[in-house]
């Protein structure tokens, strides 16, 4: 009696967060899996069962490309905010000595994120066009002569807001796990010898791992499920799986819509996958 | 429907800054002011609803309350295709009314209760402006204007006594132009494929829209020759679009755009040179100091219109303030305020009283301004002097090539206009 009153005791305290799991996150993806079968007319959407969307996602060069260029903005944009990341990270944790100064120079990278992600974003158009700051200085300086085409609307702005945008995301988990490495490790290690640079490589990083994956995984996630930056940043000019969704959304094909959204999920959860046997967070956690 | 919205919709621009209410008293309304005090008419749209000062004269001159809300075209279109009871009045655009008539969730009016019906322009009755113009290509506002009889789900091929929309608002639209940085006279659509100007050209992202421009430009360059640019077929769309995908992969764009700042910007920053353009995007890059130009062109103007809608549920006491409201919509005080702004009212000659003479010299026939032209918000649009690009009314409107349309092939576009976006 007493054994089963403590079974039932068990899932009465897992059932609340089970509910909201069920209503906030199974619910509705089960909801988008059903919906992407359905089909579309001009204004309204009719419950079926049916292959179409899908048939096109697969079939269809343009969105094999779109695809290709997601991983692309993904790939070039973690490995940027990798080596900032880090190296600002390194800086904080290993060449501020005060915790004091550490804790104020943390907080110096957060102050932009007290703005919206929009205006940080937008605020670069100006300076990258045609007639912006950056082409105006170069010109004065006598760097080059005709205007910079390339700064704006172009993959090169799409991944320098991406950069600009995400990076904190990587510094935040490598600086917390940087900071828990026992100093003594480092010590032991020059003690026998190792270089600076050999200390880099055979103790800090490998003790990074873990806060590398997790910056590595909110980095790639945001990037890939991004369509406003896409959008913005090269004038329409270039597309990502979200902007085709978001196309998708705004001329009412929502079965479409959310038959991307499945393959994007679908996707994105074979990265982390992936990125997951690398290291096992769990264990460093 | 999460995405974000950034900046102005054509009309949301509208509804800004307070307007010069004209000062004339109104003729008393129909319904004793008891009884309409407590009416309230729902109306959404895409475009004159989102007027606040409407929504504050009705108030004053007829004591109806109108609610009013404001979405985006697609958004309008499956309100009124599908929730026909969270309306009393859709403003909708004449192509939004042929894709939601044949819903049944709107019902006719009887043009006997208009009582400006006579001098609303022809356009709307027998689709022809003058006797001898030409009726345009696509979604023309007659063709979808008028039903046989109420419950007919069909559109009449002429002028009958039921009328599905009430004309309200219209315009000839064209291209803009940066002339200090082009340097040289434009009079053909063709211009925008130019390599002359690659990296400097624009396009808007609103398909439904965005493919009559390229229609424009693919036939003025001698590319396609439609049957109806309106109703293409699906070679017609695949061709188009091939010609527009062939210059974005060559870099002839700069950028679309799909909001209106986001038009002003481009123009404004310089970005862009020439570029797909509304009326009001080319009066603020204007209010700025900075030159541009509503180009009119060889081949035509791409034309809009909208109009008032009634949900067929309106009915009784509420349907009669829908006729007043609509009554005293067309009867010039509106009109006035829409064509300050360079939009055309549906029965111009009642809107020419709450307009000074320079005003409708300058606006509605063409004719230099005689003293500074203000918007309705205060702007200034003009010094003395200045001529409106495209001439008087009759020149304008009399040289519309197509109507914003929707197409039998609707779908199939939108879908390939998704891969010429996304290419």
């Amino acid at each position: 009696m007493q054994i089963r009153n403590r079974h039932i005791l068990g899932w009465l305290e897992a059932i609340p967060l089970t509910a909201v799991l069920l209503c906030f996150l199974v619910a509705p993806i089960v909801m988008i899996v059903i919906v992407s079968f359905w089909g579309a007319t001009e204004f309204s959407i009719y419950p079926a069962f049916q292959f179409d969307n899908y048939e096109y996602l697969f079939g269809s060069e343009v969105v094999r490309r779109v695809f290709l260029a997601t991983f692309k903005y993904a790939a070039i944009s973690w490995f940027f905010t990798l080596v900032i990341g880090f190296t600002v990270a390194y800086f904080l944790a290993f060449h501020v000595r005060t915790q004091t100064m550490q804790i104020a120079l943390f907080l110096l990278c957060t102050i932009p994120f007290w703005t919206s992600n929009i205006i940080r974003m937008i605020s670069w158009i100006p300076f990258l066009g045609r007639n912006g700051i950056a082409n105006q200085t170069l010109i004065s300086w006598g760097v080059i002569d005709q205007p910079l085409e390339w700064l704006l609307y172009s993959d090169f702005s799409v991944i320098l807001a991406f950069v600009h945008l995400y990076t904190l995301f990587m510094v935040v988990p490598i600086f917390n796990t940087m900071m828990r490495i026992d100093k003594s490790l480092l010590e032991a290690a020059r003690d026998n010898g190792a270089s600076g640079f050999q200390t880099l490589v055979h103790v800090i990083i490998p003790l990074t791992k873990p806060g590398i994956m997790i910056g590595t995984i909110f980095v790639v996630t945001l990037v890939m499920g991004d369509f406003i930056t896409v959008r913005f940043m090269s004038g329409s000019q270039r597309a990502n799986v979200g902007r085709l969704i978001s196309n998708d959304i705004g001329l009412l094909q929502y079965p479409s819509a959310a038959a991307t959204a499945v393959v994007l999920l679908c996707t994105v959860l074979i990265v982390i996958a992936i990125l997951l046997r690398f290291v096992n967070i769990r264990k460093e956690l | 429907m999460a995405k974000p919205k950034v900046g102005y919709s054509r009309r949301s621009l509208l509804k800004a800054g307070g307007a010069a209410a004209a000062a004339t008293a109104f003729p008393a309304p129909m319904l004793w002011a008891q009884d309409t005090k407590s009416i309230v008419l729902r109306q959404f749209g895409t475009g004159v609803s989102n007027l606040n000062e409407v929504g504050t004269k009705v108030k004053e001159d007829l004591g109806i309350t109108l609610e009013m809300t404001a979405l985006d075209s697609d958004s309008v279109t499956q309100r009124a295709a599908t929730q026909p009871d969270s309306f009393d009045i859709a403003d909708i655009e004449y192509w939004i009314c042929k894709k939601v008539w044949p819903t049944g969730n709107l019902q006719a009016m009887d043009v006997s209760k208009i009582q400006n019906y006579d001098k609303i322009v022809g356009i709307f009755k027998s689709g022809k402006l003058t006797p001898e113009t030409d009726i345009a290509q696509g979604t023309a506002p007659h063709t979808v204007g008028f039903i046989e009889e109420p419950g007919a789900k069909t559109f009449a091929t002429e002028e009958t006594n039921w009328m599905t929309l009430i004309p309200t608002i219209y315009n000839a639209d064209t291209l803009g132009i940066r002339p200090d940085l082009i340097g040289r006279p434009i009079d053909s659509w063709a211009e925008l494929l130019n390599p002359e100007f690659k990296g400097k050209a624009s396009i808007l992202d609103i398909s439904s829209i965005g493919i009559m421009d390229m229609a424009m430009v693919c036939e003025a360059m001698g590319e396609i020759q439609y049957g109806d640019k309106g109703n293409m077929t699906k070679e017609e769309i695949d061709k188009t679009i091939g010609i527009f995908m062939e210059a974005k992969k060559n870099g002839q764009f700069r950028a679309f755009w799909k909001s209106f700042d986001e038009s002003v910007n481009l123009m404004a920053s310089g970005e862009v040179v020439i570029q797909s353009m509304w009326s009001p995007a080319i009066t603020a890059v204007k209010s700025r100091g900075i030159p541009c130009v509503y180009q009119p062109l060889k081949e035509g103007y791409r034309s809009w219109g909208g109009g008032l809608g009634l949900s067929k549920s309106l009915t009784g006491m509420e349907l009669d303030a829908a006729y007043d409201y609509i009554n005293w919509y067309l009867s010039g005080w509106v009109g006035g305020f829409l064509m300050r702004q360079g939009y055309y009212s549906a029965v111009p000659e009642t809107s020419k009283d709450y307009m000074s003479e320079n005003e409708w010299g300058y606006w509605f026939e063409g004719k230099p301004a005689t003293d500074v032209i203000n918007s309705p918000f205060g702007d200034q649009l003009a010094e003395a002097g200045d001529t409106r690009d495209g001439g008087d009314f009759y020149e304008r409107m009399g040289r519309v090539a197509c109507w914003n349309s929707v197409m039998d092939q609707n779908q199939y576009m939108v879908r390939k206009w998704n891969e010429f976006i996304a290419a």
